[in-house]
């Protein structure tokens, strides 16, 4: 019993991190069908940069990893804005040149991080409590899972309010239903466009934080390992809805957790045909639309 | 009368149209046996070449840019004839590469000769690509645009985790593989007859240019190019495009399988690297760079990329470089970065890749590169 409580929540702090990358991704091709394979990229400049400032300022405190976050957020914004508005604007209504574009991006990202921080991960500090754990139905859970669930939690709700009260979520939203038709009624969509991706890069950079939380180090190939299993969840989900994505990051971690422990150690495997599957059966994913 | 009017134009235009195909395959023919007696030769290109061209060193690197180019070409095939943009190339290059280095070791009947036993492993290995390219691509092909890319990107995660992970030591994890040179040829191992090698990388890429044209040319070539333009006409005319898209899907992949043999032979083994994504996202890069739109633009792609790939490495360590402040020495010394940006700069302002660029300079107009594809067939 406490082994299942103990991958089922492991499984939910994983998920949240996937969730993290995998919200910006599910949004950014919903609304403008752009796979975005630079999404790991913005998460590892955040997850450096945050490092850097956290570790100059307190290394170690509740406050050095508040202001990493923060950090975090703000670089992924940033940085994601940035390269909507210099690359992705240039090849507007040319899908496969934007996301060619997103690939070289990510390919000499990852170079220049190599080059600016070096191949091997750089272990990190952090706050003490995080380093405990806690007694859950008998089972000792680490503490920066609950971490990790709180901060996703906190960005699924943040994302849902900003779509369903505001107005740049109405017309995101409205958007990814029928691009044409906003459009049509003279509203500059464009502007969402740079709006989503800076969403995204944030949610990302967070994500980059607290991925240097759960992993205990940085390195430059932090963002590839998570995009890869980001963009599996994404499809599972359904391209562009985001509760599809929050749902789908859940299963496939938790699958992936419980695969690992009691089948020993395939739970890559266990996901990649997952997967499969559910293409093979519902092609458009849990919760996308009809394509 | 009236018969001999119109026919005397059209005899006139098919042999113009037949004497520049007559053209280039002359000139095809002429570069072939240049590359073929440059291990005969002493050229040396200081900057581009690591030393004269009858040198081992130098022979490796022409013979890997040669199979990179052959790998290229075939996922030039799917990617640029059929528009199937898959993310799962990789498996089947390391497929061919993994396949006959695992039947070389654990596939050698005694009574058998080693020339026997070789050959077989080659048949075998073949079938092998075969029939996985056959089980992937009838399952990815029941999808369409991201998705199918995503259902390949997973089996070749999948390939590439099972190889990672070592079952029964047959694929040495993280180490790589190497070859078992018990029943390869002896023409075929060891420094001195990278030659031989050379060569064999060279009849690799022939043969790779030669499916492909074939399979261009025929029918079905043209129902996968038609499909890709418009798959909805296609089905409308009363054809089915799966079955054309699964063939090209499966002639690609056991393309890329002969490749990857070669590759191991060439190596004396096969890295895990060769399994991975971003493995695939470099030859989407060479295709992408050469010109989507030429079939000799994956060639010129994949040597150029190679070469530059090994020469900005050679580049990254030498004193030049490491003379220079930290700002301009950091990007200079990582070979990918420059890539990278490079393939950006490519995407974003030149559209037909380096093939495109007579094209772009004769026209001296923004272009497509579908294109300028069917202007120069026309």
């Amino acid at each position: 019993m406490s082994t299942v409580v103990l991958l089922l929540i492991t499984g939910l702090g994983l998920g949240a991190l996937y969730f993290l990358v995998a919200s910006g991704l599910s949004l950014i091709y919903g609304l403008m069908g752009v796979l975005n394979f630079a999404h790991g990229s913005f998460l590892t400049i955040s997850a450096f940069l945050g490092w850097e400032v956290g570790r100059r300022v307190s290394d170690g405190t509740w406050w050095g990893l508040a202001l990493s976050a923060f950090i975090g957020i703000a670089v992924g914004a940033i940085v994601a804005a940035a390269t909507e508005y210099l690359l992705i604007r240039r090849l507007y209504e040319r899908h496969i040149e934007q996301a060619l574009v997103t690939v070289g991006l990510a390919l000499a990202s990852v170079a220049l991080f190599e080059g600016i921080w070096g191949t091997d991960p750089i272990y990190t500090a952090k706050p003490a409590w995080l380093s405990q754990t806690t007694e859950l139905l008998g089972a000792k859970i680490p503490n920066d899972r609950f971490l990790l669930i709180a901060c996703a939690l906190l960005v699924l709700g943040g994302i849902v309010l900003f779509l369903q009260r505001t107005r740049y979520g109405l017309i995101i939203r409205a958007g990814v239903e029928n691009r044409a038709m906003v459009t049509a009624l003279g509203i500059d969509v464009r502007r969402s466009f740079t709006i989503v991706f800076a969403i995204g890069g944030a949610a990302a950079g967070l994500g980059g934080v607290l991925a240097s939380v759960y992993y205990g180090y940085v390195s430059a190939h932090l963002g590839s390992v998570l995009l890869i299993f980001a963009f599996i969840v994404t499809v599972i989900g359904g391209l562009g809805s985001l509760t599809g994505a929050a749902i789908a990051s859940v299963l496939v971690a938790v699958l992936q957790q419980f695969a690992n422990f009691y089948l020993g150690g395939t739970g890559d495997l266990v996901v990649v045909i997952a997967l499969a599957a559910v293409l093979l059966v519902r092609p458009r994913g849990l919760m996308g639309k009809v394509a | 009368m009236n018969q001999q009017i119109t026919d005397a134009p059209a005899v006139m235009r098919m042999a113009a149209s037949a004497r520049r195909p007559l053209l280039f395959s002359v000139g095809g023919i002429a570069l072939v046996v240049l590359l073929a007696i440059l291990p005969l030769l002493a050229i040396d290109i200081p900057g581009v070449l690591p030393g004269p061209t009858y040198t081992p060193g130098t022979l490796q690197l022409l013979a890997y840019a040669m199979l990179i180019a052959a790998l290229a070409l075939s996922y030039r095939m799917m990617f640029g004839l059929a528009g199937l943009l898959s993310f799962g190339h990789a498996l089947f290059f390391a497929a061919g590469a993994y396949g006959l280095g695992m039947t070389l070791d654990a596939f050698a009947p005694v009574e058998w000769s080693s020339e026997l036993i070789f050959a077989a492993s080659i048949g075998v290995t073949l079938v092998f690509g075969i029939v996985l390219a056959a089980t992937v691509g009838a399952l990815a092909l029941r999808v369409t645009g991201i998705s199918f890319a995503m259902v390949t990107l997973a089996f070749a995660q999948a390939g590439s985790v099972l190889i990672r992970r070592n079952p029964g030591s047959a694929t040495g994890g993280d180490e790589g593989l190497s070859l078992d040179i018990a029943n390869v040829p002896e023409g075929l191992v060891g420094v001195v007859n990278t030659r031989n090698l050379y060569w064999m990388a060279l009849a690799v890429l022939v043969f790779v240019y030669l499916v492909v044209l074939w399979v261009e040319r025929s029918r079905a070539g043209h129902v996968a190019e038609a499909a890709r333009e418009n798959e909805l006409r296609v089905r409308v005319i009363g054809i089915r495009p799966y079955s054309v898209k699964l063939l090209i899907f499966i002639v690609a992949s056991a393309l890329a399988a002969v490749a990857g043999m070669g590759y191991l032979l060439l190596q004396s083994g096969a890295s895990p690297r060769v399994a991975t994504a971003d493995f695939t996202l470099t030859l989407l890069v060479i295709v992408v760079l050469g010109g989507v739109g030429y079939r000799w633009g994956a060639i010129v792609g994949g040597i150029v990329y190679t070469l530059l790939d090994q020469r900005l490495t050679a580049l990254a360590g030498s004193d030049l470089i490491a003379g220079l402040p930290a700002v301009l020495r950091v990007p200079l010394s990582e070979p990918l970065f420059i890539l990278g940006t490079l393939f950006i700069l490519v995407v974003l302002f030149l559209p037909g890749g380096i093939a495109g660029l007579p094209q772009r300079i004769r026209t001296g107009r923004e272009q497509h590169p579908v294109e300028a594809e069917e202007g120069a067939d026309a």
